[in-house]
């Protein structure tokens, strides 16, 4: 069986960074979950902050540099994409948006997303659900059911009655992940930017 | 091999001055650049055509029938004329007229426009952009072709036995060219028509226009104009050169850093590596043009970009100087060495106008 591939974007800006390591804890679940269903994936993790000038710069002139060019290959080709940002002021990273504007915005159509979101306090897990999941939902991409939001406190806290713990709802998103990235023939299609659509005519009809 | 300038015509200020030109003073140093492209031994000078400030060239055919009265021999052209928001019926006209005006000095590229409110001014919609540009283009291939047309189509008021006026100058139409930076409807469109097209190439990596150039070739050959290596294919270019690497890049690096378009974004030595913009000596500039036609194959047209950005007339004409006489004839030396036989030189009227006789005289016989 072919190896699937898995595009990670952590927007975190630190370092060390919270953000970069739920995104770690997120693709390290997703891959273990995969080889249990005996399925080979590798795994490509793309930090936003080492391309912030790129990705200002394709904002300036349209065009990605040949490093940002890679970065946006690797993620819209990729057979599951596990995307995680801090909360900044009630929603996602401004890198992390200005990232997806510079992707075209078909490229991630049918694409299996779990999303991820990091914050100081738990009062902002929401923010996956009325910012994350509405703009992949935009992008026609698959974003599976459980969402991982990680506050401070629960990276030294056990399992909550109605949510389980962090690692509970990790593994929950990652097996949800599994499942589709497994079936998933994105990485070996062959993608033509020329295919005309089909009803298009050179001349009118 | 055809070289050339085109300019977008913007008043720019000038950021080491402060200054900014008035309309009256721009209009007047296009005037000016202009003459000075044949003065300097250049084969065409194109003017863009823009509805919105900081851009002046609104009215095309004008200016272009002013440097037709001040010039003997460049070829006019246009980058672009925008095929969706204008009447194809006063494209017919205008351009037909100029053909006249020019003694046939005249082609014209054709172009969508990317500035959104432009459309709706004009009573159109950004988003009919491509059936705009297919439709208008259909009418003017007839309108210059057929002598009484009837015509009923989505976007402009039917016509019945419409006849437009002038006819093109001996019954030849101007060479038309496509320009496009992304839609390969556009190629395709170029392609059906056995038009040019045209890469503006200048603000994107040649890596994407190498392979929307190669699709415009094959279709070429599958619509049955020829090969693939005898499209007509154009390109931007964009170049900044003093005797002295070192000075150029010292001189231009004000300009280039608050530029429109790519101001404040990439830094001047990025933005040379990834894209055709060279700042340097004249021989830099020699040695990376001469080397596209390894990424495009041989091709017809290059037009350089130089007035751009608050440039000083006076600069921009010192420009001009090192293009045509240390940079093009170079070019044309180099460039015309192991240039296939097979390989057409860009269509003019002198051109066209045999290649209809001979097909007349062939269709007598």
């Amino acid at each position: 069986m072919t190896t699937r591939k898995i595009a990670v974007v952590s927007a975190g800006l630190s370092r060390p960074s919270s953000t970069r390591l739920l995104a770690d804890h997120l693709a390290e679940a997703t891959v273990a979950r995969l080889a249990e269903q005996g399925v080979d994936a590798e795994v490509h993790t793309v930090e936003l902050r080492d391309h912030a000038h790129d990705i200002t710069n394709n904002l300036l002139t349209g065009f990605p540099s040949p490093a940002l060019a890679d970065v946006i290959e690797t993620v819209t080709t990729a057979d599951g994409l596990i995307a995680v940002t801090p909360v900044f002021t009630t929603s996602y990273s401004g890198l992390f948006k200005s990232f997806i504007d510079v992707i075209d915005p078909k490229a991630l159509t049918d694409q299996p997303v779990l999303i991820g979101a990091t914050g100081g306090t738990e009062r902002h897990s929401l923010a996956l659900d009325y910012a994350m999941r509405p703009l992949f939902s935009y992008l026609h991409a698959v974003v599976v059911p459980t969402s991982v939001y990680a506050a401070s406190s629960d990276w030294g806290s056990g399992a909550d009655a109605a949510s389980g713990s962090l690692a509970d709802r990790v593994g929950r998103a990652a097996g949800e992940l599994a499942s589709l990235v497994k079936d998933s023939e994105r990485s070996g299609l062959v993608r033509d930017p020329f295919a005309l659509d089909p009803s298009f005519s050179p001349v009118p009809r | 091999m055809q070289f050339g300038i085109f300019t977008v015509g913007d008043v720019t200020p000038d950021p080491t001055t402060g200054r900014t030109p008035t309309e009256y003073e721009r209009i007047k140093a296009i005037l000016t650049i202009a003459q000075k492209a044949e003065e300097v031994g250049l084969d065409v000078f194109a003017l863009g055509e823009h509805h919105n400030p900081p851009f002046v060239p609104s009215s095309p055919t004008t200016m272009l029938g002013y440097v037709a009265a001040k010039t003997e021999r460049i070829v006019l052209s246009t980058s672009t004329t925008l095929i969706t928001t204008n009447d194809p019926v006063k494209i017919a006209e205008d351009f037909a007229m100029l053909q006249h005006v020019a003694d046939g000095r005249v082609d014209v590229m054709m172009g969508r426009g990317n500035t959104g409110p432009v459309y709706p001014w004009f009573g159109k919609d950004i988003r009919q952009g491509i059936p705009l540009a297919i439709e208008n283009y259909a009418l003017l291939h007839r309108l210059w072709r057929e002598d009484f047309v009837d015509w009923e189509g989505q976007f402009r008021t039917p016509l019945q036995g419409f006849q437009s006026t002038p006819r093109p100058l001996d019954g030849v139409p101007p060479f038309v060219w496509h320009g496009s930076i992304r839609s390969p409807e556009i190629a395709e469109q170029a392609a059906y028509y056995g038009d040019g097209f045209f890469a503006n190439n200048i603000f994107w990596p040649k890596e994407h226009f190498q392979k929307l150039i190669g699709f415009y070739r094959q279709r070429f050959e599958h619509y049955g104009h020829g090969s693939a290596d005898q499209a007509i294919v154009g390109l931007g270019g964009q170049v900044f050169m003093r005797k002295n690497s070192q000075d150029a890049i010292d001189e231009f690096r004000p300009y280039f850093d608050v530029a429109p378009v790519y101001g404040h974004g990439p830094s001047l030595e990025d933005f040379t590596a990834q894209t055709p913009l060279t700042v340097g000596s004249p021989q830099e500039v020699i040695d990376r043009y001469a080397a596209m036609r390894d990424h495009f194959g041989d091709y017809q047209r290059q037009l350089f970009l130089m007035d751009h950005a608050g440039l000083p007339l006076k600069t921009v004409l010192e420009q001009l100087d090192l293009l045509g006489e240390e940079v093009v004839p170079v070019l044309r030396k180099e460039l015309a060495v192991n240039r296939p036989a097979h390989v057409p030189d860009a269509p003019t009227h002198a051109s066209l106008k045999a290649a209809a006789a001979t097909e007349t005289t062939s269709v007598a016989s």
